[in-house]
């Protein structure tokens, strides 16, 4: 099949940016969508032209390096799917795709689809994590989990901070991502020191990055490639109520309750 | 193509593994009471740099981090938590018989030898056996989410080449529940002010200095800026060189870049020729194929691999009666069955395809059928236990695995060898450590399933954070800054490589040399090799790489993302470590593990070792001219098993 793609190209992050438009021809329904573009790129070096940044790695879903945004849906058409894992048989001859990177002021564009999203990594070093260093820990199976609760902490782990949630969101608001990590930690026992710390220090450092706030529009869960649901979100806020009433204890800078 | 041989002394004096001496279950132990420390106070003084940020890389850096040493990451990706151990799907081996099935240290150790086949070091495969153990307590503590069952307790499940169940498993997600704990310890460290994470860093060359690793040379790959960094250490967790097969498993950007220029700076390099493919893989499906994926081992669990009876077979899978079936494993393996190891596996189905009895479309896959479990257990369970793996292989394969039998054919997986490294893990070049699978230490010749994940956080979490401070703590070290003349010297050399890259200007791009790489490499250093095939290569990469520094086309700009660039470097390097490893596997003429010589083998088609003449571990040092490496031989010694003939029957 052939399509008409209208890619967006920008150099770095002053360039206002422009769309261009490209045409692949011969695509196979069994290519992936980055094989596809791959492909489109093999082209564009060969004629001396700038291929396509984009980034990528595993391909296998998991590692959360791709994304992008295809006719306006974060990683494309398919539920539950990263761009990598979306193939062609999601499309049809002549089909007109749009391709753009995400768009949030947290996310500035690196080049082309490229952006930078280490402000999510910012978010989890303001508390997304459980203190035990190493050397320290007890017999694994001394601290017992209900199965049900470490099935719905996995469900919130199972987040690969691509940045579609992002991206989906009217608000650009990472809500759905550092909500995903407070209740992974929260909902087990080992994470329950570090708890109202955790989600004041985590919601801060998500405002402080220049990321909206929630809405309730849903765009986010429609578009986690994980399928993690908006109700982590709710949870979250329940957190974030309880844990402000002991604020005036908590505040601090970020270093002095690291380590204290 | 000739090989140089060192005298057994000069071996002797270059090769030390510096294994501790006394029974086998108390050389760790007394090890690490023999390792000088560093005081506290001292700590954060000594800077050590660490390239990679996967299990081996992560826990090894927050674990420094947490002693209070000053620890410096490195990163290609633009985040730590991207690293390729995240797509690890099965699970993790640990000895804590919670089972009562009769595991135990001593167990995991001995099948861990066998598994390898005979061609890992003793001792360092019992210390692993010996920490897996405490690597489970580190996880549970971070809230690394593992199955569970209703009464609260972690669940295991069975590997290849196991006959008990002492795998650990997070869902299909095993590595990326245990790279987040690790990663998340990490941001921990960055938080608290003693770890920096460099992300879109790429390093390009080690810098040594007076014979010891003092720093290494990146390239930011935003903004192509070259960069020395300098430190007491350097540490290298960058996991394997698959990708020199251009088709297999690893992510896209893994490279062999970082080890390869250490080994150019004077590293050995420990059993090139040790490669792993993995049996359950999906199919190539056509040219543009950019990658494999790996179906989880523990698919075998439930799933039955079969090929028909008849050649040529062309019927639907449903429509091939039960007894017009060959469950090939199952009748050659009786004892392990469908958990035959990887190797064994791969070969048996290299094997059935070559016979003309292959299905799909290509001939090259065989069923991986789920039928049976799900008759047995019912659809929910099948679910349950491997959703998201069925989930996955619907989105490439636009099949159903629960209504017809899955196709599966072995990919590059996972290299063995690597750097190689004494009992520190530390490698050729004083100060220079290597973990996880960078290094060439624990798995021999055949790496058993889940036990990449347990190596790697041993690596990280529990010997590099031990024996680093040691080497520290002994070592009267002087400052090195950037105008030191090898430094200068280093960097000059890493700017005209990026130069001469550029300047080619040529007509073919560099995936158009890398998948051409690749088959040669898969054609003739694959699944089975011998020595014709071997000579071929050796004379056809060679002209390759003449022909990729001639007629390579690099997209032009250094100074901002250039992934043509990046590309390039890196095929570059694999285009000179592919004859390194056609040299290792020409020399080692048995059969061990994932090297399979065609001259041999027994009766049965299985690999025949010669303990012998190649009961070795091979270390290759780099002469200046990449065809006529000098081989230095590290003998194995075996005390507490008996070498033994590796057999799953």
């Amino acid at each position: 099949m052939n399509l008409s793609l209208k890619i967006w190209r920008q150099a770095n992050a002053q360039d206002p940016g422009h769309f261009e438009a490209y045409e692949a021809t011969s695509v196979s329904h069994e290519m992936s969508f980055l094989e596809m573009l791959d492909v489109v790129n093999e082209g564009l070096i060969l004629s001396g032209k700038d291929p396509i940044v984009f980034e990528h790695d595993c391909r296998e879903g998991i590692c959360g390096s791709c994304g992008f945004v295809i006719n306006g849906r974060p990683h494309g058409a398919w539920q539950g799917t990263t761009v990598c894992q979306l193939h062609m048989r999601a499309f049809k001859d002549g089909d007109h795709l749009i391709i753009e990177p995400w768009r949030a002021a947290a996310f500035p564009v690196v080049k082309d689809l490229m952006v930078d999203r280490s402000a999510l990594d910012r978010i989890i070093q303001a508390g997304g994590f459980i203190d035990a260093p190493t050397g320290s820990a007890s017999d694994a199976n001394a601290i017992l989990v209900p199965k049900e609760k470490s099935e719905l902490a996995f469900d919130a782990a199972a987040c690969i901070g691509c940045g579609a949630c992002v991206a989906a969101c009217p608000n650009a608001a990472a809500m759905l991502f550092t909500a995903a990590k407070i209740s992974h930690l929260g909902l087990l026992p080992q994470g329950q020191p570090r708890r109202s710390r955790r989600v004041l220090d985590m919601v801060g450092r998500m405002d402080a990055e220049g990321f909206g706030g929630c809405t309730n529009h849903g765009e986010c869960e429609g578009a986690c490639p994980k399928r993690i649901r908006m109700h982590f979100i709710a949870g979250m806020n329940r957190d974030l109520l309880t844990a402000s009433l002991w604020r005036p204890r908590l505040e601090g800078p970020l270093h002095t309750l690291a380590e204290a | 193509m000739s090989v140089q041989t060192t005298t057994d002394a000069a071996t002797a004096s270059r090769l030390n593994a510096k294994i501790p001496s006394g029974p086998i279950d108390q050389k760790w132990s007394r090890h690490k009471f023999d390792l000088k420390l560093v005081n506290p106070a001292n700590r954060r003084k000594y800077t050590i740099l660490c390239v990679g940020t996967g299990l081996a890389g992560a826990s090894g850096a927050a674990a420094l981090g947490e002693l209070g040493f000053n620890v410096r990451c490195y990163t290609y990706n633009d985040s730590a938590r991207r690293a390729h151990s995240i797509a690890a799907q099965g699970g993790i081996n640990a000895a804590k018989n919670y089972r009562n099935d009769g595991d135990s240290v001593w167990r995991l150790f001995y099948d861990t030898v066998k598994g390898g086949d005979f061609r890992a070091r003793e001792a360092n495969v019992y210390r692993l056996a010996e920490l897996s153990v405490r690597i489970i307590d580190q996880c549970v503590a971070q809230g690394v989410p593992f199955a569970r069952d209703y009464g609260g307790l972690l669940d295991t499940r069975s590997f290849g080449g196991a006959q008990l169940s002492r795998t650990f498993y997070a869902r299909g997600q095993t590595g990326q529940q245990l790279l987040l704990g690790a990663y998340q310890a990490l941001q921990r460290q960055v938080a608290a002010g003693t770890v920096s994470v460099n992300t879109h860093t790429e390093m390009l060359d080690v810098i040594v200095v007076d014979g010891r690793a003092r720093g290494i040379v990146t390239r930011n790959l935003r903004t192509g800026k070259i960069e020395s960094h300098f430190g007491e250490a350097v540490v290298l967790c960058t996991g394997g060189y698959g990708n020199a097969f251009y088709l297999s498993t690893n992510a896209k950007n893994c490279n062999t870049t970082a080890i390869w220029r250490a080994h150019k700076r004077g590293a050995f390099f420990g059993n090139p020729c040790y490669t792993q493919i993995h049996p359950t893989c999906i199919p190539v499906s056509g040219e543009y194929q950019s990658k494999l994926t790996l179906m989880s081992e523990s698919l075998r669990n439930d799933g039955r691999v079969w090929i028909p009876k008849r050649k040529g077979d062309a019927r639907a899978p449903h429509e091939i009666p039960e007894d017009e079936r060959d469950y090939y494993l199952e009748r050659k393996y009786p004892n392990f069955g469908n958990l035959a190891p990887r190797d064994i596996a791969s070969r048996a189905a290299k094997e059935v395809c070559d016979e003309g009895r292959g299905v799909g479309s290509t001939g090259l896959g065989v069923y991986l059928d789920f039928r049976d479990s799900i008759q047995r257990l019912g659809e929910q369970v099948i679910r349950e236990r491997y959703g998201n793996l069925f989930e996955m292989y619907e989105r490439i394969t636009g099949e159903d695995g629960y209504k017809v039998p899955m196709r599966i054919y072995p990919a590059v997986h996972y290299t063995m060898g690597g750097l190689w490294v004494d009992y520190n893990l530390e490698s050729t070049i004083p100060g220079l450590f290597v973990g996880g699978e960078a290094n060439f230490s624990d798995h021999g010749a055949n790496r058993l399933g889940a036990s990449a994940l347990m190596q790697g956080l041993a690596d990280g979490y529990f010997i590099l954070s031990a024996t680093l401070p040691d080497y520290i703590a002994r070592t009267k070290l002087d400052k090195v800054s950037a105008d030191h003349p090898e430094v200068r010297r280093v960097e000059a050399e890493v700017r005209d490589r990026v130069a001469r890259l550029l300047a080619v200007k040529g007509k073919r791009t560099v995936d158009s040399f890398h998948r051409e790489l690749g088959l040669l490499m898969w054609n003739y250093c694959g699944m089975a090799r011998n020595e014709a095939g071997l000579t071929t290569a050796l004379r056809r990469i060679p002209e390759l790489r003449e022909e990729f520094w001639r007629n390579v086309r690099v997209v032009d700009g250094s100074d901002s993302v250039n992934q043509s660039l990046e590309k390039a470097g890196r095929v570059a390097d694999f285009l000179e470590l592919a004859e390194l490893i056609c040299v290792d596997a020409l020399h080692r003429r048995e059969s061990c593990g994932g090297h399979f010589r065609e001259e041999s083998q027994t009766e049965d088609h299985e690999a025949r070792r010669d303990d012998q003449d190649f009961c070795y571990v091979a270390g290759w040092e780099h002469t200046g001219d990449l065809g006529t490496p000098a081989l230095h031989r590290e003998p194995l010694v075996f005390e507490n098993i008996a070498l033994s003939e590796r057999s799953y029957k």
